[in-house]
């Protein structure tokens, strides 16, 4: 790694002043993408901005019809929180199936979702779900905040502070990983909520997307036979070493009645 | 920078460059060389050690991370005290013959160590769930995962004594 200097702000504000005013400085969260990518020297930037001593950004709340959960919290926390198990089960599992034990005492959501990787496994969850990120300056609805492969709605010096997820009516996740990265091969999403339900899409193209034709016919029936004859189009889906768009796209059906089921359990 | 905290239940202060990782600093500055570097890419776990109790790989964890924490390395790991013998999950390792070349050992039982902590009654699965992010490439983990359910027992029965 090339060296670089370390600010730990303990207020918002002076972490988005820092991130601003140093030219191609960091944001670090769990460091699980991070540190890696320093290591490998894809990334040099003169100084890391530390957001662990930031302490309103830890915890999860219950809001009764939502569940706002602050941008640090450790994934091993959402996935043993009796909160999240009671109210949605689903995302509890999504998070206790990232990466492996030790990923998950330091990988953070908002680190997650900042990072936007297209085969992890919160965005899925997030865009599943209709949950709302909030930033040390707005609020971003969902469907308005993945934009594509490690891209997102967010502006230069913008902080994740939290997530809010509605809790849904049913819920749940099932992801095809990839066996030595535990990432996402495919992993699908599937919330039923009051007007709808919502299908996301992670690890099969180039960011998390939904699936509008599975969604209407879940809202008809909620049953994995509802979806068993519907395959997703090849077209923009990704092609590598690990698997062909054919597959992935044959993977989704598979996987999203496989959460289907999840949610029904 | 300088950071202060808490190694193998000792007061420690070092001086670090930011950029240092845990796994440099316990076996080039602090000369621990039982927690070992195996690919150095996240995946392997032959260097996790606990940061306030929780199982974190060293070779993905800065410093600075350190700093008013504690840390607890493979050489931290005891028996019962005056009893002169291993932890029991190392016991139950050898016992068993949990290991053949050594090497992601002590990954291992810092993993082990933290899931048998976490839950009191593990299950075959939640072993080997548990046991994702260590890779093992001489016993084909089958008396891994005994030992790190005998040894899992053995620690929730000394407590209990």
């Amino acid at each position: 790694m090339k060296p670089f200097a370390y600010h730990q702000p303990d207020q918002i504000p002076d972490a988005a002043k820092l991130l601003t005013s140093i030219e191609d400085s960091k944001l670090v969260a769990g460091g699980m993408t991070l540190i890696p990518t320093l290591k490998q020297r894809l990334a040099n930037p003169p100084a890391l901005v530390d957001l662990s001593k930031l302490g309103s950004l830890k915890g999860i709340t219950d809001d009764g019809a939502t569940i706002t959960i602050g941008a640090m919290t450790p994934h091993a926390v959402v996935a043993a929180s009796k909160v999240v198990q009671a109210k949605i089960p689903g995302l509890a599992a999504l998070a206790s199936m990232i990466g492996d034990p030790a990923v998950r005492s330091r990988g953070t959501i908002g680190g997650s979702v900042a990072n936007n990787d297209p085969a992890a496994d919160y965005p899925a969850g997030v865009l599943g779900l209709g949950a709302t990120v909030i930033t040390s300056a707005r609020e971003i609805a969902a469907d308005k905040f993945f934009l594509g492969l490690f891209e997102t709605a967010l502006e230069p010096g913008e902080i994740i502070t939290a997530i809010r997820f509605p809790v849904p009516l049913k819920a749940g996740y099932a992801k095809f990983k990839a066996p030595a990265s535990r990432y996402a091969l495919v992993g699908v999403f599937v919330a039923k909520i009051t007007d709808g339900v919502r299908v996301a899409v992670t690890g099969a193209g180039p960011g998390v997307f939904r699936v509008p034709p599975m969604e209407a016919a879940l809202s008809g029936n909620f049953d994995p036979s509802a979806i068993a004859a519907i395959k997703i189009d090849n077209d923009g889906l990704t092609s590598d070493i690990h698997a062909e768009a054919d597959y992935r796209a044959h993977l989704v059906t598979v996987m999203a009645k496989r959460a289907v089921d999840a949610a029904l359990s | 920078m300088q950071i202060s905290f808490t190694l193998n239940g000792r007061p420690t202060t070092v001086d670090v460059e930011p950029a240092t990782l845990v796994a440099e600093l316990l076996r080039e500055q602090l000369n621990l060389t039982g927690t070992h570097i195996g690919c150095d890419t996240s995946q392997c776990g032959a260097c996790v050690v606990h940061l306030d109790g929780l199982p974190v790989k060293s070779c993905t964890l800065l410093a600075p991370a350190l700093d008013g924490a504690s840390l607890l390395t493979i050489e931290g790991l005891q028996g019962a005290p005056g009893s002169n013998r291993m932890h029991p999950m190392q016991e139950a390792f050898r016992e068993h013959h949990g290991l053949q070349c050594g090497f992601c050992t002590p990954g291992m039982l810092m993993t082990a160590v933290a899931l048998a902590t976490e839950k009191p009654n593990l299950t075959e699965a939640d072993v080997r769930h548990g046991l994702e992010g260590n890779i093992c490439r001489c016993t084909g983990y089958q008396n891994i995962v005994v030992s790190v359910m005998v040894g899992a027992a053995a620690m929730h029965a000394a407590k209990g004594e």
